[in-house]
């Protein structure tokens, strides 16, 4: 027998010919999943192009999601969407997704089952990473990467080290992935897991569903992280099964594989958390967050983080029956038209809407700073989202502070930053 | 290769949105790269960089989103190499990538204007104006023959090549 192995190490090392793998090695992987969107994809294509290989390496394996700047709010966003297209026309591929099926590139490919426990996805787009969640090991790349990957099907990775991160215990109310990620980041850093592979453990999330799970590992590269992974379980079979067209395999890491690391923390004394302005690692107690008395101007909620139904029925919950205050903004988002339709069926647009939000088709949008919701000079947004850098959501003098979606939905009511049991 | 030429000096944490914002991604092209490079960190870079200029900054450089945009957008403003204490993962390997040298190497010296002479083959880095030198970490065998190549697509290439025999 060899070493005892990680989950990373297992799955990577299963998608190489190397008969063994270790942190540091540079290696040739093969990847199950290439994935691009609106941004990102339009450079692989010309690279993939300067190749001259001519056929993709797997018309299948390839997922094309214009999602950034997508139904389009430019002309030259718009031909950058025409170059997937085009691209998807003439190499037949398979997961392209017109805007209408199209949603946020990380909440639809797990949604349709397109990746999987057990795979190595690479995607140009760093919150590729939110995969992890299902037991695959998912990594952020770029355009250049990606175009090798169409080319060829395979990828250089360096095996990283992995640090153990566990919560231990049950969740108080309104704690969700959301907040134990930020708790996290506070206490390790954007830095923190540089290179590294975090693989999250503990009873703490046989009281959370998929959807906690699926925001955890999506902010693992705001700690500057290579993946987040889970250990696949029930709960991700349960998500699973009904999805997937193709075969799956649930890895374990090893009893005995060696950690860089192993972070234990306690769930139950952790509260809501609010990463304040310019990064994910500045995040405090929702406690002390309202007591700051922080007067917002608008609220955001949805993203690859934190825009799936779960999200939403979470805020409708608060909001019903409710107004938002005068003079601020709501603009809700759901991720994929999967989940708007849910929304939809279950009343909870109608509760967003008659609290005065915006609901808007599903779309990155103001997440990045790309439209809909653009902040001006001087206003600050709470959002459900990933990202709270100088200038992310607008204007490089506004100001973005992170949280779950339930301190989103109390703090538009309110209109300062402010916990959910201050409306209940 | 020797490399020489002057100093823009950033802090700790600059991020993609920093180096190449968002509001720009709607157009990949070189020039509208150039034209917005490191705005959202010092507005005036893009009319004062000049071509063989260095980059220095301090922890986790290129920290946020995967895009390529961000090193492409340095390449294209003339600078060939970035010099910072440490990297954010994809950025590191988006600028190996795209063959943009980065060295990881001790930048609390380095101040802006100061002319420095960097050999990215011993990774020796002589601040001519303090007449110091420091010595940068070594680029891993396989990234400095990717960068060597001209990056993974001419390195693709040489490899279909190979393929072809
Ligand atoms: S929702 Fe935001 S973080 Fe997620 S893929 Fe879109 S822009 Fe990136």
């Amino acid at each position: 027998m060899g070493r005892p192995l990680t989950i990373t190490e297992k799955i990577i090392q299963n998608h190489t010919d190397n008969e063994a793998v270790a942190p540091g090695d540079i290696v040739n992987a093969r990847v199950d999943i290439a994935l691009g969107n609106d941004i990102t994809a339009p450079i692989a294509i010309k690279e993939f192009e300067a190749i001259g290989i001519g056929e993709v390496f797997d018309r299948k394996k390839i997922a094309l999601v214009p999602d950034h700047f997508v139904p389009n709010k430019d002309i030259l966003s718009a031909k950058q969407a025409k170059m997937l297209r085009d691209f998807a026309k003439e190499h037949d591929i398979e997961n392209y997704f017109e805007c209408g099926e199209a949603g946020v590139e990380h909440a639809l490919l797990p949604e349709k089952g397109i990746v999987l426990p057990g795979d190595l996805v690479v995607g140009a787009d760093s919150h590729t990473c939110t995969y992890g969640a299902l037991g695959a090991f998912a990594t952020g790349v770029g355009s250049t990467d990606l175009a090798y990957a169409f080319a060829f099907g395979e990828l250089w990775l360096k095996v990283p080290e992995s640090i153990k991160v566990i919560f231990e215990g049950k969740p108080k109310k309104w704690v969700s992935g959301k907040d134990l990620v930020l708790y996290l980041i506070g206490k390790i850093g954007v830095e923190g897991a540089n290179y590294m592979a975090l693989e999250f453990a503990g009873s703490t999330f046989k009281h959370l569903g998929m959807s906690d799970r699926f925001t955890i590992s999506n902010m693992a590269i705001e700690a500057g992280a290579k993946s987040g992974i889970f250990e696949p379980d029930e709960i991700t079979e349960d998500y699973v099964k009904d999805r997937a067209k193709r075969d799956y395999i649930f890895y374990k890491s090893d009893e005995d594989a060696e950690y860089a690391k192993v972070l234990k923390f306690n769930t139950e004394s952790i509260n809501p958390q609010v990463a304040f302005p310019h990064l994910p690692e500045n995040s405090v107690d929702i406690n002390e967050a309202s007591a700051k008395n922080i007067k917002i101007d608008q609220s955001v909620i949805g993203s690859c983080t934190n825009g799936r139904i779960e999200d939403l029925r979470i805020a409708a919950e608060i909001l019903k029956g409710k107004k938002i205050a005068k003079y601020s903004r709501l603009i809700v988002i759901p991720a994929t038209p999967d989940i708007y339709r849910a929304a939809a069926k279950e009343g909870l647009i109608d509760i967003f809407m008659d609290a005065g939000a915006v609901v808007s088709t599903p779309t990155c949008g103001p997440c990045l700073g790309g439209y809909m919701g653009i902040l001006a000079d001087g206003e600050r947004a709470i959002s459900s989202t990933n990202r709270n850098f100088k200038g992310r959501m607008g204007d490089v003098k506004s100001e973005v502070y992170l949280a779950n979606p339930a301190v989103c939905a109390a703090s538009a009511i309110l209109g300062k930053i402010a916990g959910p049991d201050e409306v209940s | 290769m020797i490399f020489s030429g002057k100093v823009f000096k950033f802090g700790d944490n600059i991020d993609t949105d920093a180096i190449i914002p968002a509001r720009y991604l709607n157009d990949s092209s070189d020039e509208n790269l150039r034209k917005h490079c490191m705005e959202d960190a010092d507005e005036s870079f893009p009319s004062k960089v000049s071509k063989g200029d260095f980059i220095a900054a301090g922890n986790n450089f290129g920290c946020g989103s995967s895009r390529e945009h961000a090193p492409r957008a340095i390449k294209v403003s003339g600078v060939p190499v970035v010099i910072a204490k440490s990297f954010a993962r994809i950025f590191y390997r988006n600028a190996f990538n795209i063959g943009l040298f980065i060295l990881e190497a001790d930048t609390d010296g380095m101040d802006n204007g100061d002319i420095l002479e960097v050999d990215t083959d011993t990774g020796e880095i002589k601040n001519k104006t303090k007449n110091t030198v420091v010595k940068a970490k070594p680029i891993p065998k396989f990234m400095s023959e990717l960068v060597n190549a001209g990056g993974l697509i001419a390195y693709a290439k040489k490899k279909i090549k190979e393929g072809k025999k």
